[in-house]
């Protein structure tokens, strides 16, 4: 009786139980990328949004504080979107009759609100609070990017456990003074000597306490 | 349950043969733990009892992976999905207070049955979600009970009425006010003589004043007021005593010796919170502490925290009263005697006469008119009115006559005089005393008219059915124990187009247009005078009480007592046959909240049963009978039958059967339909709290009884302590040497706790065992509910469960209370054995649990001496209606099939304390954070904190001499961070064997 399998299967099948680890590991591989990939994390992709509203006109070209509209981001876990009645402070003097204003208007005069979509969205089991973060002096753009250069708003990190781990194992790199927190832009000559004394002067707690995982999670 | 084994017979003389050879203080759980049941043993070794081996409707576990394969494949690949896209809904206008992510509270009251309490409501965002104690509320102190706890799930009830109903159609408010136009044109020509207005009762300003106007109105119009529980019998009591209707006001915190002739006062009574506040502040070692003897017939919290406790039948206990009232000389001596088994009541009087002016009497409010006449005899002689006893003017409709009993509507029902019948509340035709035939008579009734919070029983009989606001929907007002008014203001706006009983009589007085704001404001204008009335109006909704409203305390004299009882009246032991006793339902209380699944849920004190109501029967009365738990029994009562399961109960009185209210609703709602059996069947009128001469028949049936009283059983080891005052210094080199056993010298380094150490304290002297701390928790951490066959597996979900230990004698037990959370052991066995890191120790000392990377292999369980973690068998979260996840709280992840968890010590609570200190650069101060159970608290039990901080409230706790830890037989150096003061009694000496 002939046999099944020539002797080549043998070499086969021994590549195949050595390059099962490679597979194994390509296949591991290829996971991390796409995860970490902008597909995945939304890194730099636009959303579409009701109105196309531009934070580079509003900050970088009219001077607006972040905290005009943001109002709650020094009180509270959530910075807080503005309500119509804030867009309209301005919009019911000018631009009366752009198109691109009419969901805002219109939201004004139904009093049904605007639905933005979330650009910035921690997953829901991980509990992030705005004012601690700005109380200790962690910058908007160091989170947010720069948002005096978007156009439209996207994500510029990836909002995933090990960027957030990354500072709170090493505050040090991101710290900046209180009065910089809404500045964009901000250039410091020595990060790490000036994170180092801010962390003291600010009081930030040791990377220990701030890898606790109840810190973020309950 | 297909694969449950046939039960083998509980034999009582085996377990008291048992328990006879027990030495030393015992403490036994159960009776099956006592006999040492297989059923038992199962429950004792297995941190899941049939944990994987049964599915709910008979699906096999292999059926169940063979069904499950694809999605278990699948489960993986969802990891890999992108993140959902979520939006975000600004205001159009934001409101002025509100700050998205931070909530508001509001204050108002609410009335969990039995009287009116202050709470503050936390908002989120114009959600309620979690109700407090306000604590500037005279009836709160910043502490609540299990029932108010649970009022916010019954807000977002989906079983809730939602629509207008005329017959069984649905119709419209509008369509209603024309009928009812039409019936009120005819009664406006006979001055309203058939009109008649059914309430609860109430003493609520603003609808009392509204009556009054429609009276006015409709001059031969009647208003009638009933509750099933609402103390009639103290009423008629103060009556007799006093010839005027008073309500009494107890000074617990000042009185040395409190004697309870079978008068619940910390789990029922006017203001249950208050009186287990005053009476546990004088139960600790560091006060001079008072003394607690309690004679009853059927075992309450109450009487668990006695000195000294007899169970004794009802006529029996009058025997008593009449002996301590003859001996003070308001009786005549001649006739009465003290029943044999009243052991220490000359003793009990001896003391009761040496603290003269500091002590108590208490009458329940199920025992007959002539003895509570007779207790306020006794407190007079002994001096204590204006000490320890205050008398006030009670404002509610019935005792003031503003409103008529429930008697008398059913005759004008019978006669034939009623033709229409607005029935404002309540659930009569369920829960008016069966001889009454309410039912019966109301088919009499032209135009029948129900507004209620649900579509039950009495809906049924009525011609419209209008669906009503819950009392956190709407403006009103009411008046606590003493008298003060509280303003209630709604949360939200109705979810269910309900209205207030203020807006449906708001029809009658052609003020239809008019609100419960518009009518309760308008009221209050005219009683606080337009002169500053926007400031004292704004004053008293953000306090949630209006000052200077307390009912004046009366001087008021006892008339002689002696011509007052006639011997007929008050008839002493010697009755035979069998008594029967009513009781309000822990949960249920008279059946309003049936279906809330919350309270359906949470044992019951003491039987720990969950999900149904029991015939409960004294150990030698069911072994004289023949009768085994979870037999089916036919009680024969005044003609009237039911059948109930028999739950043998350790310190019940012999030959009394104790029955719950609330049960056996037919129309309650998806939760609380067909739960338990209906006592209301056997109820009279004239005999509210039962009475002698019941029978009761074993069927063959079986009813299977649910009870979480061996669940997470800790293998009978030094767990409570609980010793007499006396031996507290003796005690002390024995407390001291064990909390400071060096364990097993230990192979790793010492870790070093030097930041905030937090850490709990629970005091077993002044835990009463009220279980609040067990639905605060639920409610606060978005905890589940699983159902009664669940917690029959042991699988319910709670994080924080009051454990209740028995010591000494089968009939007449000592009784100890232990609420269990997460002890959060610096030496965590549940953390070695996670074999994905899932539950980890936090530098602060938290025994952190990671949700997300939980896989579910539950050996975190399985290695946990203190059996605290819960494990979600099924998808919970996505079990409940759409309404009830608005009661979610925010800052709690919801937990999903497959994971465990467990107490957190509210970690939501430490980081938003911590994050607050930070911002206003301080350290977190002793007693920022307070968790939901410690808030939650009537007696102040539970202390938390940081152990580091010596000045800490919980560090001083941990260095008293009563504290101990609960490390299981030394050797298992878990260090947990959770620690116990042991209960301190404190008997009278001169008792033996006390």
């Amino acid at each position: 009786m002939a046999q099944i399998f020539p002797p080549v299967t043998n070499t086969l099948a021994r590549a195949s139980i050595f390059g099962g680890v490679f597979i194994l590991a390509g296949a591991a591989w290829v996971f991390s990328v796409v995860d970490r990939s902008p597909y995945m994390s939304q890194v730099d992709v636009v959303r579409e949004q009701p109105v196309p509203f531009s934070h580079r006109r509003h900050v970088a070209q009219l001077g607006l504080d972040c905290r005009f509209c943001h109002t709650s981001v020094e009180d509270s876990s959530f910075a807080g979107i503005p309500p119509t009645h804030t867009c309209m402070t301005c919009h019911s003097q000018i631009w009366l009759q752009a198109d691109m204003l009419e969901p805002v208007r219109e939201s004004y005069r139904t009093d049904r609100s605007l639905e933005w979509t979330r650009v910035h969205d921690v997953p829901d089991y991980a509990y992030f609070n705005h004012s601690i973060h700005v109380k200790k002096g962690v910058g908007c753009e160091t989170c947010h990017g720069r948002v005096d250069q978007m156009p439209l708003m996207w994500r510029a990190e990836t909002l995933h456990m090990e960027w957030c781990l990354n500072c709170h194992r090493h505050p040090e790199g991101f710290l900046r003074p209180r009065d910089e927190v809404f500045t964009f832009g901000w250039d410091p000559v020595d990060q790490e000597a000036l994170g180092a004394e801010l962390k003291e002067q600010y009081d930030v707690a040791a990377p220990r306490t701030l890898t606790n995982c109840s810190i973020c999670h309950r | 349950m297909s694969e449950a084994k046939p039960k083998t017979p509980l034999r009582l003389s085996d377990v008291r043969a048992r328990l006879e050879k027990k030495s030393g203080p015992a403490y036994w759980r159960s009776l099956d733990e006592l006999a040492g049941s297989e059923a038992f043993q199962e429950l004792l070794e297995n941190e899941f009892p049939q944990h994987a081996s049964v599915w709910p409707d008979g699906v096999s576990r292999r059926g169940f992976l063979h069904l499950m394969g694809a999605s278990l494949a699948l489960a993986g690949v969802t990891a890999c999905t992108r993140q959902p896209e979520e939006k975000i809904l600004p205001y159009v206008r934001q409101p002025e207070q509100i700050v998205p992510g931070q909530p508001l509270y509001f204050a108002t009251a609410l009335d969990p049955g039995g009287g009116a309490l202050g709470v503050l409501v936390e908002s989120h965002m114009g959600r309620p979600t979690k109700i407090e104690g306000n604590p500037d509320h005279p009836a709160s102190l910043g502490a609540t009970d299990a029932r108010t706890q649970a009022m916010i799930l019954q807000l977002y009830d989906p079983d809730r009425s939602q629509v207008v109903l005329g017959g069984s159609n649905i119709r419209s408010w509008g369509a209603f006010e024309e009928d009812l136009d039409n019936q009120l044109a005819f009664q406006a020509t006979k001055q309203g003589a058939g009109l008649r207005i059914l309430t609860p009762n109430t003493t609520s300003p603003t609808l009392i004043a509204q009556m009054e106007r429609i009276l006015a109105k409709y001059p031969s119009a009647k208003w009638h007021a009933y509750d099933p529980l609402d103390r009639r019998s103290a009423r008629e009591g103060a009556r007799l005593a006093f010839q005027q209707p008073l309500t009494v006001e107890h000074r617990l915190e000042k009185a040395d010796v409190i004697v309870s002739l079978d008068a619940d006062f910390l789990m029922s009574g006017s203001a249950p919170v208050v009186a287990a506040r005053q009476f546990s502040s004088r139960r600790v070692p560091e006060q001079p502490m008072n003394r607690l003897y309690v004679l009853e017939s059927s075992p309450t919290l109450t009487g668990a925290q006695a000195d000294h406790r007899q169970a004794l039948r009802p006529g029996e206990l009058r025997a008593v009263a009449r002996f301590l009232a003859a001996d003070l000389g308001l009786l005549n001596k001649g006739n009465a005697e003290l029943p044999e088994s009243a052991r220490w009541v000359r003793s009990m009087l001896e003391d009761l006469k040496a603290h003269r002016g500091r002590s108590v009497v208490m009458a329940g409010d199920e025992q007959p008119a002539e003895l509570h006449g007779l207790v306020h005899a006794i407190n007079e002689a002994l001096g204590n009115v204006g000490e320890t006893v205050f008398y006030r003017e009670p404002l509610d409709a019935l005792s003031t006559g503003a409103a008529q009993a429930l008697d008398v509507l059913t005759r004008s029902l019978a006669a034939g005089e009623v033709e229409v019948l607005l029935i404002l509340g309540g659930n009569p035709a369920y829960d008016a005393p069966a001889d009454l035939e309410l039912s019966t008579h109301l088919e009499r009734v032209g135009f029948k008219v129900h507004l209620g919070l649900y579509d039950d029983e009495t809906s049924l009989l009525c011609d419209w059915h209008l669906p009503e606001a819950h009392p956190l929907e709407c403006w009103g007002d009411t008046r606590s124990f003493d008298g003060r008014v509280s303003i209630q203001q709604p949360l939200i706006a109705p979810l269910y187009n309900g209205r207030c009983p203020l807006e449906v009589l708001a029809l009658l007085e052609d003020r239809s247009g008019l609100g419960s704001h518009d009518l309760v404001r308008e009221h209050w204008k005219g009683r606080l005078g337009e002169d500053g009335f926007e400031a004292a109006w704004r004053r008293a909704v953000h306090d949630g009480q209006v000052q200077g409203t307390e009912s004046p305390v009366v001087d008021a004299q006892c008339g002689p007592v002696d011509s007052l009882f006639r011997d007929g009246a008050f008839a002493g032991p010697g009755a035979s046959g069998m008594d029967l006793l009513f009781r309000a339902d822990a949960s249920a209380f008279d059946g309003r909240f049936a279906n809330n699944g919350w309270l359906q849920e949470l044992p019951r004190p003491l039987t720990k049963l969950t999900w149904d109501n029991a015939v409960l029967i004294a150990p030698s009365t069911a072994e004289r009978l023949g009768l085994e738990n979870e037999d089916v029994v036919e009680l024969q009562y005044q003609g009237r039958r039911v059948e109930g399961p028999i739950w043998i109960t350790p310190g019940q009185a012999r030959d009394c059967l104790t029955v719950h209210l609330g049960y056996g609703r037919t129309r309650a709602g998806r939760v609380g339909t067909g739960v338990g059996f209906d006592a209301y069947a056997l109820r009279t009128w004239e005999a509210p709290a039962g009475g002698t001469g019941v029978r009761l028949r074993k069927t063959d049936r079986q009813h299977s009884l649910v009870t979480t009283q061996e669940h997470h059983s800790m293998e009978g080891r030094d767990i409570v302590r609980s010793f007499p005052l006396a031996e507290l210094g003796q005690d002390e080199a024995h407390a001291e040497a064990e909390s400071h056993h060096e364990g097993p010298t230990s192979l790793y380094p010492e870790k070093p706790w030097d930041g905030a150490a937090w850490a709990m304290e629970i005091d077993l002297s002044k835990c009463v065992g009220c279980n609040a701390c067990t639905i605060a928790c639920q409610a606060e951490n978005n905890i589940p509910v699983v159902g009664k066959e669940q917690v029959a597996n042991g699988r319910e979900m709670s994080w924080i469960r009051v454990d209740r230990y028995y010591m000494g004698d089968l009939d007449e037990p000592q009784t100890v209370h232990q609420p269990v959370p997460c002890m959060h052991c610096e030496n965590a066995p549940c953390e070695p054995v996670c074999p994905v890191a899932a539950t980890v120790h936090s530098d602060e000392g938290l025994n952190d649990m990671v949700y997300n990377r939980c896989v579910g292999t539950r050996y975190c369980a399985n290695n946990c001496p203190y059996k605290v973690r819960r494990f979600n068998f099924f998808n919970y979260p996505k079990e409940v209606a759409e309404s009830e996840t608005l009661q979610r709280n925010p800052d709690v992840s919801v937990r999903f099939r497959g994971v465990m968890e467990k107490c957190t010590y509210c970690v939501q609570r430490i980081s938003h304390a911590r994050i607050e200190a930070k911002k206003a650069g301080h350290a977190i101060k002793d007693g920022a954070i307070v968790t939901a159970c410690q808030q939650v608290c009537p007696s102040g039990a539970i202390v938390f904190g940081d152990k580091n901080d010596a000045s800490s409230a919980v560090a001083k706790q941990k260095s008293d001499p009563r504290h101990y830890d609960l490390v299981l037989g030394h050797h298992l150096n878990t260090k947990p961070r959770t620690g116990y003061l042991a209960q301190i009694r404190n008997p009278n000496p001169a008792i033996e064997g006390a």
